[in-house]
């Protein structure tokens, strides 16, 4: 009891010497006033202007902080007015009203990042109440790192008024990191608090329950250590679905990437190395496409994939038979020239799209509905990445349907299956080489706008990827498409779960040495073709 | 050399022979006695290029060895030329001693760079010049004879082998990129002195290295061309053409494959550890696909299973290059070498030698036909696959 008595008078008194000191901004002040610290060009001024025009609750306030943080406040030495600039327009801080000042007069209101720090702790108060949820959203998480103990006031009447349950839980973990951090709260209140922070259960959340405060009493910290080590747990448990979610996407692109190349060395033997390019090719139709809708109509653009998918496909693949009939008909049976040749001609397009775009990195957009992400548990979930599992599976089967259920399907199974007992029968090899060839290209286009999403689209890009798709079809073995999808979903997800332990390169370096190996115990790759066919 | 070497020569590669120790001696001499303003001076800078030519042409020797006699498209054999090139490199780097810009006695400036306090265990050795040029040998030598044991016992043929020696290549290359390899990551390893106690920037050096350059194409020519005209040739030549049926024959087919290929990732070693102090750097960049797969292209300009081919068209793609690529043709020096690979697989797929000797051959067949002896077809010897 005596205790508590002696608690309590110790923070009534630190109440009262707060309030001694407080400095006048405290009581109601006018805007006009708050403004006047920021011409005073010092960093310690600017910190009161910060916290007496966040204090001020003027609906212009948070305008002017934002205005702040994006190094577009300005002050006039000469008169003390505040100006916001906008463009190449200044209005004046105070009214919002349109300011004709010359430029030349007016000086910016530095930062540093002490200031940054209070910039976006008034940002987080001044937004906790604001009517826009991801607004309220973004401004407890913004208190949740700032742990701002001025904050808690604002935090509980916002907690009071929320209606969302996500708000109001984020509101909550704010105020429980900032009751954590104020050294005057009760023991009971950070016990509660404790509880709330680990109900969170993030990588936030073990930073703030592992660095507390030297004052907290040890039953609390206690409470922290255990919330930390069960939250770890959670998280190791996250970390293995989020690596096996990143090894999902790289196996979608692999197999995207793959799955032309496989086919053409099913039917044909011939590795073609210019099936990189072709990727790339179809990339460039991307960013052509998204050129035109840009300058013609920029209404489309959301629909700018879905015109570039079947243009994409078609000129990759028109390209592709245009390669077979001149250059790789007259190789055939000569599998290694043959290999030479598509390489050269991968030099060849890669120049010429150099010539063409330039040799630097090419802006792609994403459409509205492939940006922005959404949580899964404690997994960040990016649409585009999804999208690109949803494409690639659909391309998947819409190729294992053409094969399955087409005349040219059939035809091409036929072939692979065995090239002369197919021409005994009838079929026209040569026109299944050609369409074949046709095909693969057309799906490495189709790659193309895909990873035209993801990557940077240069004249490179299909360089990064075709070493990495060899693998795939050197490893799922070809004459199965199903070998490829195991291949490349297999290869993506061993990748990511190495690198955490290994780092990107050396997991890289790691699975290359095991295909190698791997190929020792099978030749032929995972599900390699039966039969009696004897190669030369 | 004495007589026996030179009985089982043929008359083309005596010739060639000829060539290249006129060019050996006679480019040195030029170099180091003529007076800059003679018209037959070769300057300096010449001298170290045709040195790096001499150094492609061994490289396109160890290619056309197992791709023109045994069937074997090495897409890696830049990888070995490299491991050579990088033996030679570490010697040239403990011999900087204390003139580097940190002047450590012991470790090399990028290893003091990167805070590191003693010599990695693989870097001891590399002062002593012979077992420099032992590793020169062993390092290319042990990584193609583990990686060919376990590829042709398993019977990785064709395409696969060509893809899995792109990975090899490929997955070095990453891992020399990385600092914490330990040889000089990104930047690879530069700035030497001397070799065996002469500057390697010194006229004399340079010549003394394209001397040597010639010699050890002239030496590991002489190597192949009795290799291939052996009964041991005649046996690769037979699992180029028909591999199973070489097997049903009771050869052992993957110990001549073996051999071969080992023999030939040592002698790409040594061509890169006598590239390396006439360029004066090696980085991991000598690691690339695109640098391998484009010194097989070389050898098919050149005329694979020909030998001379090869060296020829190692000189003449990599004159064209330093032609197109320092003047204002630079950027279409890519379509010029792209339309090659192509062009030379569809047009010349025996190569300037082979279609030469291919047209010589033919033509004493008519001879011999006009002489009223045999029909002409049945003389026309059928290009192999």
């Amino acid at each position: 009891m005596i205790k508590f008595c002696g608690r309590l008078v110790a923070s009534v008194l630190t109440i009262c010497v707060l309030m001694a000191f407080a400095p006048p901004f405290a009581i109601s002040q006018t805007l006009d006033d708050a403004l006047t610290w920021f011409s005073a060009d010092s960093f310690g001024q600017t910190e009161e202007g910060i916290n007496a025009v966040a204090a001020t609750g003027s609906p212009r306030a948070t305008a002017i902080i934002e205005a702040l943080q994006a190094g577009q406040l300005f002050f006039d030495p000469a008169s003390k007015r505040i100006f916001i600039r906008q463009g190449s327009a200044f209005s004046d801080a105070a009214t919002g009203a349109a300011a004709t000042v010359a430029a030349g007069d007016l000086k910016p209101v530095r930062l540093n990042n002490r200031l940054r720090r209070a910039v976006e702790a008034a940002l987080g108060t001044l937004t906790l109440m604001s009517p826009d949820l991801r607004q309220r959203l973004a401004a407890a998480q913004a208190v949740f790192k700032s742990r701002d103990a001025a904050a808690l006031p604002a935090l509980d009447a916002a907690i009071a008024k929320e209606v969302d349950t996500r708000v109001k839980r984020a509101l909550s973990e704010a105020r429980a990191a900032v009751i954590l951090y104020k050294a005057d709260a009760s023991e009971a209140e950070k016990i509660d608090a404790v509880g709330v922070i680990r109900s969170r259960g993030d990588q936030e959340a073990v930073a703030l329950l592992s660095n507390l405060p030297e004052s907290t009493p040890a039953s609390v910290q206690k409470l922290a250590k255990d919330a930390v080590a069960s939250i770890q747990t959670r998280l190791a448990f996250w970390e293995v679905l989020q690596n096996a979610w990143y090894g999902l996407s790289l196996g979608s692109v692999l197999l995207l990437a793959a799955i032309g190349l496989a086919i053409t060395f099913g039917v044909m033997g011939v590795i073609n190395m210019a099936h990189g390019e072709m990727v790339m090719l179809g990339a460039y139709v991307t960013f052509a496409v998204q050129e035109v809708i840009r300058i013609y109509n920029p209404a489309l653009f959301d629909y700018s994939l879905a015109i570039a998918i079947p243009l994409a496909f078609f000129l990759t693949g028109l390209i592709g038979i245009l390669i077979e009939r001149t250059v790789i008909q007259w190789l055939y049976g000569r599998a290694l020239e043959t290999l030479l040749a598509t390489w050269g001609i991968s030099l060849i397009l890669q120049q010429a799209i150099r010539t063409a775009f330039g040799p630097t990195n090419r802006e792609v957009g994403n459409p509205s509905w492939m940006s922005g992400a959404f949580e899964l548990g404690q997994i960040t979930i990016t649409y585009n990445r999804l999208w690109i599992i949803v494409f690639t599976l659909a391309v998947f089967f819409g190729l294992l349907g053409i094969l399955r259920f087409t005349r040219i399907g059939l035809e091409m199974r036929a072939v692979t299956q065995n090239r002369r007992m197919a021409a005994s029968m009838g079929i026209k090899t040569a026109n299944v080489d050609m369409l074949t060839f046709g095909l693969g290209s057309g799906i490495a286009g189709l790659a193309g706008v895909a990873l035209s999403q993801i990557d940077n689209v240069s004249p490179n890009l299909g360089q990064s990827y075709i070493i990495d798709s060899f693998m795939v079809v050197v490893f799922g073995g070809v004459g199965n498409l199903w070998g490829t999808l195991v291949g490349a979903f297999t290869l993506g997800i061993a990748n990511k779960f190495l690198e955490p332990y290994a780092g990107a390169v050396v997991a890289k370096i790691a699975i290359l040495v095991l295909i190698i190996l791997f190929i020792q115990k099978r030749p032929r790759g995972l599900f390699a073709l039966k039969g009696r066919a004897l190669e030369a | 050399m004495g007589g026996p070497i030179i009985r089982t020569l043929d008359r083309s590669s005596i010739v060639f022979l000829t060539i290249l120790a006129v060019i050996g001696i006679l480019i040195p001499l030029s170099n180091l006695l003529l007076p800059p303003s003679s018209p037959l001076h070769v300057p300096t800078y010449a001298v170290a290029l045709f040195g790096k030519y001499i150094c492609y042409a061994l490289l396109a020797l160890s290619i056309d060895l197992i791709w023109g006699y045994c069937g074997i498209l090495s897409l890696g054999h830049g990888a070995f030329f490299a491991l050579g090139g990088y033996a030679m490199g570490m010697y040239l780097m403990r011999q900087i001693g204390t003139r580097g810009v940190y002047a450590n006695p012991i470790l090399p400036d990028f290893m003091v760079f990167l805070n590191w306090k003693e010599l990695p265990f693989f870097w001891y050795g590399f002062q002593s010049f012979p077992y420099a040029m032992l590793m020169v040998l062993l390092a290319p030598g042990v990584l193609a004879f583990v990686f060919g044991w376990f590829a042709f016992r398993s019977r990785v043929t064709g395409v696969y082998l060509s893809i899995i020696t792109q990975a090899m290549t490929f997955a070095l290359m990453l891992a020399f990129f990385r600092n914490d390899f330990g040889f000089g990551g990104n930047n690879g390893l530069t700035d030497f002195k001397d070799i065996l106690g002469f500057n390697v920037q010194a006229q004399t050096t340079r010549a003394a290295l394209f001397a040597i350059s010639c010699l050890a194409l002239g030496i590991c020519f002489i190597i192949c061309r009795k290799l291939v005209t052996s009964k041991f040739g005649k046996v690769l030549v037979a699992i180029r053409d028909a591999e199973s049926r070489t097997r049903f024959l009771g050869y052992r087919v993957e110990s001549y494959k073996l051999f071969v290929w080992t023999l030939s990732a040592c002698m790409a070693g040594v061509a890169g550890a006598l590239y390396v102090p006439q360029v004066g750097i090696i980085n991991p960049g000598e690691f690339a696909p695109a640098n391998s797969i484009e010194a097989v292209i070389w050898v098919a300009v050149g005329g694979r299973g020909t030998l001379t081919g090869a060296v020829l068209g190692a000189i003449l793609v990599n004159y064209a290059k330093t032609t197109f690529t320092t003047g204002f043709l630079a950027p279409y020096w890519l379509f010029l070498l792209g339309g090659l690979f192509v062009g030379v697989t569809l047009f010349l797929p025996r190569g300037i030698v082979g279609t030469i000797s291919h047209w010589w051959s033919e033509r004493q067949a008519r001879r011999a036909a006009a002489r009223g002896s045999e029909p002409v077809a049945d003389a026309v010897v059928k290009p192999a696959e």
